[in-house]
């Protein structure tokens, strides 16, 4: 434990990324495969189940604190982390211990979920016993699912690639999809020698940036390739051994969710990969992203939703063919091959359809790309198509891995925005614990102010810590962990999508909502009414100016991080 | 009911039994001051008294030529109809509590205080006392502070790794107090010390009061370019990320308050290391002391005011908070710091308070 807690305190406390990796790679290099397993595990936000109840651990730390309840609750507003929380307050230990990770996650932490309530207490208190507040903090957080850390699964493949010498590419494909967490695994992650067997796995995804500079930038346009920016669900279709395997960007199995995807793969050779859109798809156009969603949502598939939501997959690249990993074949010859293997004929066992594509399998179409200002005029039809905007990919380049500048950017039509107020906050996770940063916006409707979006991001740190001093000094009443605060301020929400919801209160939902800045020149009377937002669903109104739109841009890559698009 | 010995007024803590006041905060005859910090020790009184170990540090802020007479510690002084004395606080160099007695009535004004031993002051001593008004800046249950011994085995532990990173180190505390508090502790083995002009012109005061500071030197006295990989340089939390810092590069640094112990509050700060360390008592040292001086009156003031009575009363004593403007001007103290504390005050209001206010109202 103390090797990992050292690791996570280094980690916690630095902002520079090459320090992050430098602790983690000399971590790798020093522990056992058991620890180092259950490591990677931990930082690419994998998580135990609750293993104690949370009101269990708050009563055992208030009986051992000798605290009652009101100045708990104190000392956890004070701190916003309910495992840090519980961490200080605990008394000191009396003992020490230096137990390998391992040997906690698996002897003494996992066997907690299934003890008894008296003895999962004393357990628990001899375990406190024996840490220091920084071991005991990670514990808690392990304890809790709530265990993060600023490290992205993208680094944490960079520390492994420069303790084993293995490339990125290898070792982020060896971490993705299913694995437990064994020294076999972990050896298994160092191996050159490692034959990666499973079929299921997916290629890490390439991820798009957004477009900030002018298209000239780019250059030659003739050496990009265009197409739609399709609003669904990013996903790979593996074919291998006669088996169909579909993965989300998230990183889920979602095979199940599609089974008319599985079925229509049945043609494809094993060895194959496709990268691609999954789209609620009918009568030859795209239905709203909503629809897509109760396809995930639903725990079973009743024929209905099959009927009602069919799906599509908007193929637009290939990983694998033939069993090879063609990921550094230039774009435009993979797109040849994925055209080839997915146009009609080609394959005599495709099932054929009216001598069309099949359609649950559909190539996104390329756009001719003769010049700038031909694409510019393009990409104001998205909103007609319901499409996000353009992507554009450099001809010749190989499929990457993550998110990188360079070669794929995303350019996506301004997103809708309106002005609304603030009218509730909870404090936020991770680094923003002990701050008000979730806040809820309301708009008017008769008078009063509905809340119509939720929204964490867009605002730099000096603003927080101002909204949140607001909040604070304003709070009207408490509900929880919610504050409703005085109604005052203003923002300007910008959003992606809008939609009828009779879920929501308001009767609208709007999609990845997030703060475009601080209107501070605006009095609250002024923010948007309900029958504004009303107007934008029919389309109606017309968007703000592109000022607006300029400054949503930035906060792109914070929304997507919540979304399944890309 | 009879009147207090002691009460607020817009000047400040007021004993009119003996005409003078206690840490004032504007301009009296006669104040007694507890010690020299900005928000106790204000400049413009007629005349001043203070504990004789103090006189030093508080001639050096307010002013060579103004009226200051001192006492040692624990002798009685007659005033008007009452006696005072000046009894450690273990604060800073010079800090006291102000023992005040009329008619055998005591009370006792404890201004900042700690009970952790501090190399460069003498040691907090409990005074019986009928009334005790204390200080609450770290009010909660959730600060309890690290042994001293390892807390400076944590500095010099970041100070060697920085060393051998070819990084210089910067530690950024309280000019006056927590400075030379931490000096005391620092391993002179790994590297020099040199010091912000802020923190250097109070070494020289403590070395003339007769605390044995290690050697530091003004980091202005060397020649530009000198080369700063492996030295110790402190300053106030002010300088920090000014250009004033450009010099020390490659740097890490680091942020010495009590308030880092919350691990929010460290991760705002773009710094690399928070040492949870502060001059003021913790949870359990507030506790000890308000039982040691067997007070059957609490007063309490500074920060988390309200927690403590709570707690206080539910503990069965009689307890109350005590207005005072110890606070400063951050009685919401943003994200969450309750700060009247010099030590973060000077930091947040540049930034922060000033800021949130104008803002909030624009
Ligand atoms: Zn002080
Ligand atoms: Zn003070």
């Amino acid at each position: 434990m103390k090797n990992f807690t050292r690791l996570f305190t280094v980690i916690d406390e630095t902002t520079k990324t090459s320090e992050k990796t430098k602790a983690m790679s000399e971590y790798f290099s020093t522990c056992s495969p058991a620890d180092g397993a259950w490591t990677i595990y931990f930082l690419t936000g994998r998580k135990l189940r609750q293993l104690v109840p949370t009101a269990r651990l708050r009563q055992t730390t208030k009986e051992l604190a000798g605290l009652s309840d009101w100045l708990f609750a104190e000392s956890y507003d004070a701190v916003g982390d309910l495992a840090e929380t519980i961490a200080l307050l605990l008394p000191p230990a009396k003992n020490s211990s230096d137990i390998p990770l391992h040997k906690w996650v698996e002897e003494r932490l996992i066997p907690l979920r299934n003890m008894e309530e008296t003895e999962q207490i004393s357990k628990l208190i001899s375990y406190w016993d024996e840490l220091t507040t920084a071991e005991r903090l990670v514990l808690n957080k392990l304890i809790t699912g709530s265990f993060r850390v600023g490290v992205s699964q993208q680094l944490v493949t960079k520390a492994l690639s420069k303790t084993s010498g293995i490339d990125e590419a290898t070792v982020a494909h060896r971490l993705m999809g299913e694995w437990q967490p064994t020294p076999a695994f972990f050896e298994g992650l160092q191996n050159a020698d490692t034959k990666d067997a499973d079929a299921s796995k997916p290629y890490p995804f390439y991820l798009a940036y957004p477009l900030e500079q002018e298209t000239s930038a780019l250059g030659d346009p003739g050496e990009w390739l265009a197409e739609w920016k399709w609003d669904g669900i990013r996903s790979q279709l593996i074919r291998r051994e006669g088996e169909t395997f579909i993965w989300s960007r998230g990183e889920d199995l979602i095979t199940d969710r599609f089974p008319e995807l599985v079925e229509a793969s049945q043609f494809l050779p094993d060895g194959t990969v496709i990268d691609g859109e999954i789209l609620a798809w009918s009568e030859g156009e795209v239905m709203p992203f909503a629809q897509l969603q109760t396809r995930i949502a639903r725990k079973t598939l009743t024929k209905k939703i099959l009927n009602d939501v069919p799906v599509a997959l908007m193929a637009y690249d290939i990983l694998e063919f033939q069993g090879h990993d063609i990921r550094q074949l230039p774009m435009n010859e993979r797109r040849q091959i994925l055209a080839r293997l997915l146009a009609p004929g080609t394959l005599d066992n495709a099932p054929s359809c009216r001598g069309q594509l099949h359609p649950t399998f559909r190539i996104s179409p390329s756009l001719t790309c003769s010049s700038w200002e031909e694409l510019t005029e393009a990409r104001t039809n998205s909103r007609e198509l319901k499409v996000e905007g353009l992507m554009l990919k450099r001809a010749n380049s190989p499929y990457g891995v993550g998110r990188r500048k360079g070669d794929w950017w995303k350019w996506k039509v301004n997103p809708y925005s309106i002005d609304a107020v603030l009218i509730y906050a909870q404090r936020g996770h991770g680094k923003r614990a002990s701050l008000y940063t979730d806040y809820t916006f309301g708009v008017w409707q008769e008078g009063k102010l509905v809340p119509v979006a939720k929204a964490y991001s867009g605002l730099d740190d000096k603003e927080i810590r101002q909204v949140d001093d607001f909040i604070r000094k304003n709070t009207l009443e408490k509900f929880g962990p919610v504050r409703t605060v005085k109604p005052q301020l203003v923002f300007e929400i910008a959003f992606e999508g809008i939609q009828h919801s009779p879920r929501h209160k308001s009767g609208i939902a709007v999609r990845f909502p997030r703060i475009a800045r601080w209107r501070i020149d605006k009095p609250m009377e002024e923010a948007d009414s309900l029958d504004t937002l009303a107007a934008l669903i029919e389309g109606k109104v017309a968007l703000k100016n592109s000022d607006t739109a300029n400054n949503a841009i930035k906060f792109d890559t914070m929304a997507d991080s919540s979304g399944e698009g890309e | 009911m009879a009147s207090r010995l002691i009460q607020t007024t817009d000047r400040g803590l007021y004993c009119s039994a003996g005409d003078i006041y206690i840490d004032p905060w504007r301009a009296v005859d006669r104040a007694l001051i507890t010690h020299a910090h900005s928000d106790h020790a204000r400049w413009g009184s007629r005349d001043y008294l203070c504990a004789r170990p103090g006189e030093g540090v508080l001639r050096h802020r307010i002013g060579q030529d103004t009226s200051i007479e001192s006492l040692p510690y624990g002798e009685t002084r007659k005033i008007n109809d009452v006696t005072v004395s000046f009894h450690p606080a273990g604060h800073i160099l010079g800090s006291a509590q102000i023992r005040v007695e009329r008619a055998g009535e005591v009370w006792v004004v404890s201004g900042d205080y700690k009970l952790d031993p501090d190399p460069t002051c003498e040691l907090w001593e409990p005074v019986k006392c009928n009334t005790f008004i204390t200080e609450s800046t770290f009010g909660l249950p959730i600060y309890r502070w690290q042994e001293g011994s390892e807390l400076m085995a944590d500095i010099n532990g970041w100070w060697e790794k920085n060393k051998s990173e070819g990084k210089s180190s910067l530690l950024l505390a309280y000019a006056l107090g927590k400075a030379q508090r931490l000096m005391m502790g620092l391993d002179t083995s790994i590297g020099p010390i040199y010091t912000h002009g802020a923190v250097e012109a109070l070494n020289e005061v403590y070395r003339e009061s007769g605390v044995k500071l290690p050697d530091s030197a003004r980091l202005s006295s060397n020649p530009k370019g000198t080369k700063y990989a492996g030295a110790m340089i402190i300053a106030p939390p002010s300088a920090y990320g000014t250009p004033w810092q450009r010099q020390l590069n490659p740097v890490s640094g680091a942020f010495a308050s009590g308030w880092m112990m919350v691990r929010g509050i460290r991760r705002r700060r773009s710094l690399d290391k928070g040492f949870p360390v502060s001059d003021h008592c913790d949870w359990p040292s507030l506790l000890r002391a308000i039982q040691l001086t067997e007070a059957e009156n609490i007063l309490v003031t500074h920060g988390s005011s309200a927690i403590l009575v709570r707690h206080l009363r539910e503990l069965g004593l009689n307890a109350d908070t005590l207005s005072t403007q110890f606070e400063g001007e951050e009685e919401t103290p943003a994200a969450g710091e309750h700060s009247e504390d010099p030590e973060v005050t000077e930091l947040a209001s540049t930034e922060e308070t000033t800021e949130s206010t104008e803002v909030v109202e624009a």
